[in-house]
């Protein structure tokens, strides 16, 4: 018979835990028999009776520990002694009621091994920093956290990369991985259309149009809005392209983006032709050759984004909703001549931006927080002119206030302020809905929409107001619902955030007409 | 880029929620399990403590801090103090001098010393013949003739104001794993004694008979016994529901238990046996300071590791906190204002009748007993203001800023969970949280004594201190 002894000099155990002990191990595959004791005079005796008892352990002493091995035909004593000794390592139980808090991601991680995913949304001065602690430590992250130093995005991005992990963000507020919603997300179907988006209203716009033509969405991969910069190189959308290249659950990929810098651009690009699946491309204002020369689809709206990337994908593909001419037509009917301008009051950055390229590409000009050309900037302050299009997702408008997606409160007195002006034709507003949101957009903003219409009809005019509802039947509150409480208020409803932008430039050819 | 991030696709996303807890339900209704951290800004936002612990967790660093760390723990759990004699202070504490007084905390001069302190050290010079009476004493003391010094510098720990004069008797504790010696004195039992800061004749009168009865009696007693091995009797102790700082009727039955043959044996008169005998009875503190010396055994063994991040030493003078670290060798001392202590009183006595934190005893708890232990006492938890859940979670807390766990002294109620041990002034940074310490109240005047007992913390100070000084030490 082989026996493996092992003795812990000065080790304290408590019989009581011993025996439980002694009783697991004596389970352990390949023991035949285990014995856990402190060598007291009364345990050596019991070895000694079991023919166990060698010299080496009947000089062990009583604060000595004695782990005794013998294994089964086959087992082998000096594996199976590690086996016991995992057995002495004790945990705490969970608390009955009480929900252990941790206070670090080590020490979160220590209570649940399989945890995969960090969102981080602390102070800018301090995400960087549990950021790295979590790549470290395995995990991938969202950083919806702004106001990071582009130098420590780089070298997170970079240490995502080398460790195949995903480091979206900073200043990343949407995404959609294995069908939960991060964040800003909409609740829209599963299906098989990746996305990764450098722009957060932009990809939920992309995911609910992929969602209302019948297609569904494998993952969302978020990458902040400084991924494709120059300093960046597009470091987290190359990484997310191959990741969605390399997942079976992936047929088309969506890339989703402000302009991004050229030479990261053609970065991009190549990797596109290297996907070996479709990919789409919007990036808006973007050029068309170049997608088409690197192999990809170009999109030239969002919405055109969302209808190739179903039509490529294998789900039956509803018809997209267009422009309604007519609609047009009769709200163009109701406007005096002097009614010309058209004012955008957005939640959505990206929602923001679509509309006023909408414009902007038609050759009218556009001021705005979020203008690239100096001379048509407007700061929250300022008075609207000609056609003004305004963030209030801009810093300089949430001035430490909550994102009007969370809180669409502060464009309210704005709606009312437009309605004043005579020149103006219509007001354009969108309502973001989902995971994050504010939970009744609409609701909150009709007040001022009902005294923005007294104001211009006590005035002896109509005003028209377009609304673009962003979210799916799915969200809570529903697109329905939301969609109807506005239209019940005369509110022209739009289908999505590209037709939205469609009006609008309809509404202003009229004033460059006139 | 490999598969990890194809890998995290199709599987279960499982989110640890750092910052905004309204996300938390959102994910949760979706199915993922998430868990918002309690997070605060490390190092309390302060620049520098987060750059000095950045430099630390660069690998090269973190490496050797976790090696040195390991061993300055293990150097804790493997110690094995064993209670050997008693002997008076001249004969056996290194560095006593006829006119020496040591005392609790960080270093301290006379005309600094918190009142009970002062208190303290007139009444000793009294004891000692040094001076005539307390107003003399104070000008003893004055002087500049009078050495002070830390009991800490001396292989002494001292409960309250800490002072031990030539003349007191003191246990003698070997760790017979790494061969140090660590001393303290006996218990003076009741609340007006001299450690608290009381110096009436009924003090003077208790010390001298503790020096002409009391010590001999126990020297001998140990000489009949032989070595006791006191973390086992401390183990046995906690299971038996004592955190061993506030808490200590167990400990005490446990000792007394051990040293009554030897104490019978000695050669003084029943009638003195019987003085001790019902001294010893006369309050459950009488092991108190023997799991001091205990701890401090354990502790001076892991100090001066180089590269180790591991609290070896917290302890306060009345008016100061000060630490030391296992990586900042010998006497590096840092400290910050000793905090109040928050918990019930003596009838008669109100919050501003307190002194300010003040004695040695926090060994205890760098050891991983006292308020770290606080699981193991749920009895004493009225004593802290609190429930047994905050207990449990008392423990559980320092689990969450020590490095290890000592499974040589293990808490009942916790799965037989070792007690937190080795605090770690990294995590004590990154975490927000402080070393909870129980502790007794001593009044702020020196004369009156113990008016109370409660819980306090170290000021976040002397971590960020230390942070400081381990970062331009290492990185």
């Amino acid at each position: 018979m082989s026996v493996t002894a092992v003795i812990r000099k000065n080790s304290y155990f408590d019989s009581v835990s011993l025996m439980s002990i002694s009783t697991k191990a004596n389970g352990i595959d390949g023991v035949d028999q285990a014995f856990v004791a402190m060598a007291t005079e009364m345990n050596k005796a019991v070895l000694e009776n079991l023919g166990l008892l060698s010299d080496e352990l009947k000089a062990a002493t009583t604060s000595d520990l004695m782990i005794v091995v013998v294994p089964s035909e086959g087992a082998d004593g000096d594996e199976l002694v590690p086996l016991v000794e995992e057995l002495l390592v004790r945990k705490a139980p969970a608390a009955g009621s009480a929900e252990v808090s941790h206070r670090t991601i080590a020490s979160a991680l220590e209570e649940d091994a399989d945890i995969n995913l960090a969102v981080i949304a602390v102070n800018g001065a301090f995400a960087a920093r549990e950021a790295r602690k979590a790549l470290d430590a395995g995990l991938n992250v969202m950083m919806f956290s702004d106001n990071v130093a582009v130098e420590d995005e780089i070298a997170l991005k970079n240490l995502a990369h080398d460790n195949g992990l995903l480091m979206m963000g900073p200043d990343c507020g949407t995404a959609i991985l294995n069908g939960v919603a991060l964040c800003f997300g909409n609740a829209v179907r599963p299906g098989t259309v990746g996305i990764v988006a450098a722009s957060g209203t932009g990809s939920q716009e992309v995911s609910v149009q992929v969602h209302a033509l019948g297609g569904g969405v494998s993952q969302l991969i978020g990458t902040g809005g400084r991924d494709l910069s120059a300093e960046v190189g597009g470091v987290m959308m190359i990484d997310g392209i191959r990741a969605l290249a390399a997942d079976p659950g992936t047929e088309v990929i969506v890339l989703v983006s402000k302009p991004p810098a050229a030479e990261t651009e053609a970065k991009v690009l190549a990797e596109v032709a290297n996907a070996g699946k479709p990919v789409v491309v919007y990036f808006i204002g973007g050029s068309r050759d170049a997608v088409l020369a690197a192999g990809g689809h170009f999109a030239a709206s969002s919405a055109d984004a969302a209808r190739q990337a179903v039509e490529l994908s294998s789900a039956a593909a509803s018809a997209p909703e267009t422009l309604d001419a007519g609609q047009v037509d009769a709200v163009l009917a109701r406007l005096t001549p002097e009614q010309v301008n058209v004012r955008g009051l957005f939640c959505g950055g990206t929602l923001c931006d679509e509309s006023m390229y909408a414009l902007l590409n038609d050759g009218h000009e556009v001021f705005s927080n979020i203008q690239k050309n100096p001379a048509f900037q407007i700061g929250a302050a300022d008075s609207s002119r000609g056609h003004t299009f305004l963030d209030f997702g801009d810093d300089e408008f949430t001035n430490g206030r909550p994102h009007p997606m969370i809180d669409p409160s502060n464009r309210l007195a704005r709606i009312v302020e437009e309605a004043k002006d005579p020149s103006v034709a219509a007001l354009v507003m969108d309502f973001v809905l989902g995971f994050g949101a504010h939970e009744d957009p609409a609701g909150v903003t009709l007040p001022a929409i009902r005294e923005a219409q007294r104001i211009a009809q006590e005035d002896g005019r109509h005003l028209e107001i377009i609304a673009y509802v962003l979210g799916t039947e799915l969200d809570t509150p529903g697109l329905d619902a939301q969609r109807k409480a506005l239209a019940g208020a005369g509110v022209t409803v739009t289908s999505s955030s590209t037709v939205t932008g469609e009006f609008a430039r309809a509404i202003a050819r009229k004033g460059a007409a006139a | 880029m490999n598969t990890a991030a194809s890998q995290l696709f199709g599987g279960q996303l499982n989110v640890v929620n750092i910052g905004l807890s309204m996300f938390e339900d959102d994910i949760r209704s979706q199915g993922a399990p998430v868990r918002t951290l309690d997070w605060t800004p490390p190092g309390g936002g302060k620049p520098e403590v987060i750059a000095a612990l950045d430099a630390l967790a660069r690998p090269e660093n973190a490496g050797r801090i976790e090696a040195a760390n390991a061993e300055a723990v293990d150097r804790i759990k493997n110690a094995k103090p064993m209670l050997v004699g008693f002997g008076r202070a001249i004969d056996v504490v290194p560095g006593m001098t006829p006119t020496t007084i040591l005392h609790s905390g960080p270093p301290v001069a006379w005309e600094d010393m918190s009142g009970p302190m002062k208190g303290a050290v007139t009444g000793a010079l009294v004891f000692e013949g040094l001076a005539k009476d307390l107003a003399d004493a104070a000008r003893v003391a004055a002087t500049g003739e009078i050495t002070f010094s830390p009991c800490h510098e001396h292989q002494c720990v001292g409960s309250m104001a800490g002072v031990t004069s030539p003349s007191m008797y003191m246990h003698v504790v070997r760790n017979e794993t790494h061969g140090n010696y660590a001393y303290t004195n006996l218990s003076e039992q009741l609340a007006k004694i001299l450690r608290m800061g009381a110096n009436d004749q009924s003090v003077i009168d208790r010390l001298v008979w503790m020096r002409d009865v009391l010590g001999p009696m126990l020297k001998e007693a140990v000489e009949f016994t032989g070595p006791i091995d006191l973390r086992l009797m401390l183990a046995q102790a906690l299971h038996m529901g004592d955190e061993a700082h506030n808490r200590n009727i167990a400990g005490t039955v446990l000792l007394f238990q051990a040293l009554a043959p030897g104490l019978l044996q000695s050669s003084f008169s029943e009638a003195q046996k019987k003085e001790v005998f019902d001294f010893i009875a006369s309050s459950d503190y009488f092991s108190g300071p023997t799991w001091m010396a205990t701890a401090k055994a354990a502790l001076d063994a892991a100090h001066g590791i180089e590269g180790s991040t591991v609290v070896t030493t917290m302890a306060r003078n009345g008016v100061e906190f000060g630490i030391r670290v296992s990586g900042l060798p010998g006497n590096h001392w840092l400290t910050g204002p000793a905090q109040k202590v928050i918990g019930p009183m003596f009838a008669g006595y109100k919050p501003e009748d307190s002194g300010l934190d003040i004695g040695d005893s926090a060994i205890t708890e760098t050891y991983g007993f006292g308020g770290f232990a606080m699981a193991a006492a749920p009895a004493i938890v009225a004593l802290v203001g609190g429930t047994v859940e905050d207990a449990m979670a008392y423990t559980r807390d320092m689990a969450l800023i020590t490095t290890d766990q000592n499974p040589n002294v293990t808490i009942p109620a916790l799965g037989f969970q070792g007690i937190p041990t080795g605090i770690d002034v990294r995590k004590v940074l990154e975490t927000g949280i402080l070393p909870v310490i129980n502790t007794a109240i001593a009044h702020k005047d020196a004369g009156i004594g113990m008016i109370g007992a409660g819980i306090t913390h170290p000021p976040v100070d002397v971590f960020e201190k230390a942070i400081l000084a381990l970062a331009d030490k290492l990185a």
